[in-house]
């Protein structure tokens, strides 16, 4: 079970929280010229990373607000917290077999 | 030839204290090529090879298991069979399935002990009525055995549910799958292992592929830690891990790998004689032959690959169960688990044919892959021997996310994913 470091409220446990999957994906910029295999990339692939993933949080039953993680989820070690629009974090995104 | 299991091999190893068993498959080194490569050994897997020299005579096979056969999700499940999925595609797979399962025993001369001990969908609310008589109805209509209980009837069947209508989840009806129940999951993969190794396959286990030998846009072949092994077509089964390869073949899948949760109790005596499911509350409950309430509980919300699973989760499966039975209340457990399942976006499996030419994947089967194990390794074994979807899962192709064909069963399904 997490614990996880809102940035607005400090430490609370995972169950406060909803999950909001991948961070920094881009919506396509010319959605009228891109194909259904853009928009399939766009809308449903995901890397699934065995390792580092840069992912989204909301503390739902906290203040409600949105944030970024960097963990590891191999051994779910939290590695960073950063807000929404922040740069992502410079760390080594390592995956693994 | 192996020998047959019987009555009478029963007794005759017994005269010997039972130290003369032929070995029911071998642990050969592998070859430097095969006609086709099976990545992962669990049911699905071994499935796959075994109906592939069953069905299309293709017996020059690799089984490659980087652990050993069936110790992840085919060891991890809760072992229910059912076939009572909404849509027609579900409904035809898993019923061919469910239809392969009744003859599994004779067929593989291996005692799966299927069990049709019925499988129950608790209702707790108007909208899971509603849904519920909908799904009883398509099951119906698509020849898969279903009917609607009421509380009364539930009561006869499963004597010790709370339905005082007080509780925190009134149960207001159920469906209900006479054909569905439970079997051994460890003797599915025994059973399917010792058939391929009859037919000559190679079942290699200890044996982690690293990656995959692509030339000209078609795979040739795998590297492992046991060196490089060439083949002309190469299957992947290997639910929690499948974007992990996919990502060694330069592609990328709509899976999220999460933990799913089980759990089982002290043995006791026989008490409850059917398998109850609740998607609403996320828990169902079985009890096992050798006397332990097998309780399986939902996943975590966000990706893991640590075969362990929330606490959070347990503990709102665990309310529930004491919630629906009391008399569980001081039951102790003894183990708890999870497994890696690859979770699709629309919460129906990927079967077919990848961007790599020759190189075909089996996966997202998510939270309920092994009640499919048979048909799902028959259409594979049939995808990878003709190179075309058979027609039971060519509707289960991965180009679905670009056409939007999605089988949405999420919900539908009878248990939220």
């Amino acid at each position: 079970m997490l614990l996880i470091e809102c940035p607005y409220c400090g430490p609370r446990t995972e169950s406060e929280f909803s999950y909001g999957a991948e961070a920094h994906i881009a919506r396509p910029k010319n959605p009228e010229e891109i194909s259904d295999k853009e928009w399939a990339d766009y809308v449903f692939l995901r890397d699934n990373t065995k390792g580092i993933v840069l992912e989204r949080w909301v503390h739902t039953a906290g203040c409600r607000r949105w944030f970024n993680l960097a963990r590891n989820t191999v051994t779910y070690e939290i590695l960073q917290v950063y807000e929404m629009g922040a740069k992502p974090p410079k760390i080594e995104l390592k995956s693994f077999v | 030839m192996k020998s047959r299991y019987s009555i009478f091999s029963l007794l005759r190893n017994a005269r010997n204290y039972h130290e003369n068993w032929e070995k029911a498959w071998h642990s050969p080194e592998p070859k430097a090529s095969y006609d086709v490569i099976i990545v992962g050994g669990g049911g699905h897997g071994l499935a796959t090879a075994y109906y592939l020299g069953k069905n299309h005579g293709i017996t020059n096979i690799a089984v490659i298991e980087r652990g050993w056969l069936g110790g992840g999700n085919t060891g991890r499940n809760t072992t229910i069979v059912r076939s009572n999925y909404l849509w027609d595609q579900s409904a035809h797979l898993y019923e061919h399935a469910m239809k392969l399962w009744e003859g599994l025993s004779q067929e593989l001369n291996y005692n799966v002990m299927f069990s049709q001990r019925g499988v129950m969908n608790l209702a707790h609310n108007q909208s899971d009525i509603r849904e519920i008589g909908r799904r009883v109805n398509a099951n119906l209509l698509n020849g898969v055995d279903s009917e609607f209980l009421t509380p009364a009837q539930i009561k006869e069947i499963v004597p010790i549910i709370d339905l005082r209508e007080n509780g925190r989840y009134p149960v207001l009806g159920a469906s209900f799958q006479q054909r569905g129940g439970t079997a051994r999951h460890d003797a599915v993969a025994w059973g399917y292992a010792r058939g391929c190794d009859e037919m000559g396959i190679d079942i290699i286990q200890e044996c982690p592929v690293n990656g995959f030998i692509i030339e000209n846009g078609e795979v040739k072949g795998v590297e492992t830690g046991k060196g490089t092994i060439r083949a002309n077509k190469v299957g992947v089964v290997v639910a929690g891990h499948s974007s992990v390869m996919a990502n060694m073949a330069g592609f990328r899948l709509p899976i999220h790998s999460v933990p799913l949760q089980a759990l089982v109790s002290e043995p006791v005596k026989p008490i409850l004689n059917t398998v109850v499911m609740s998607g609403a509350v996320h828990a169902y409950i079985s009890q096992s032959d050798k006397g332990e309430l097998v309780i399986g509980a939902g996943t975590d919300k966000y990706i893991g690959y640590g075969q362990r699973g929330s606490l959070d989760v347990t503990e709102e499966t665990i309310a529930a169960v004491c919630e629906l039975f009391p008399l569980f209340k001081r039951m102790r457990m003894l183990r708890q688990w999870g497994g890696i399942v690859d979770t699709c976006p629309d919460a129906s499996p990927i079967i077919g044919k990848t961007p790599v030419d020759n190189l075909f994947f089996n996966c997202g089967w998510g939270t309920g892959g092994f009640k499919a194990t048979p048909g799902s390794g028959w259409v594979f074994a049939h995808t990878i021997a003709t190179g075309e979807p058979h027609q039971l899962n060519e509707a289960f192709a991965l180009d679905r996310f670009q056409t939007g064909y999605l089988i949405d069963e999420h919900g539908a399904a009878a248990v939220a994913h």
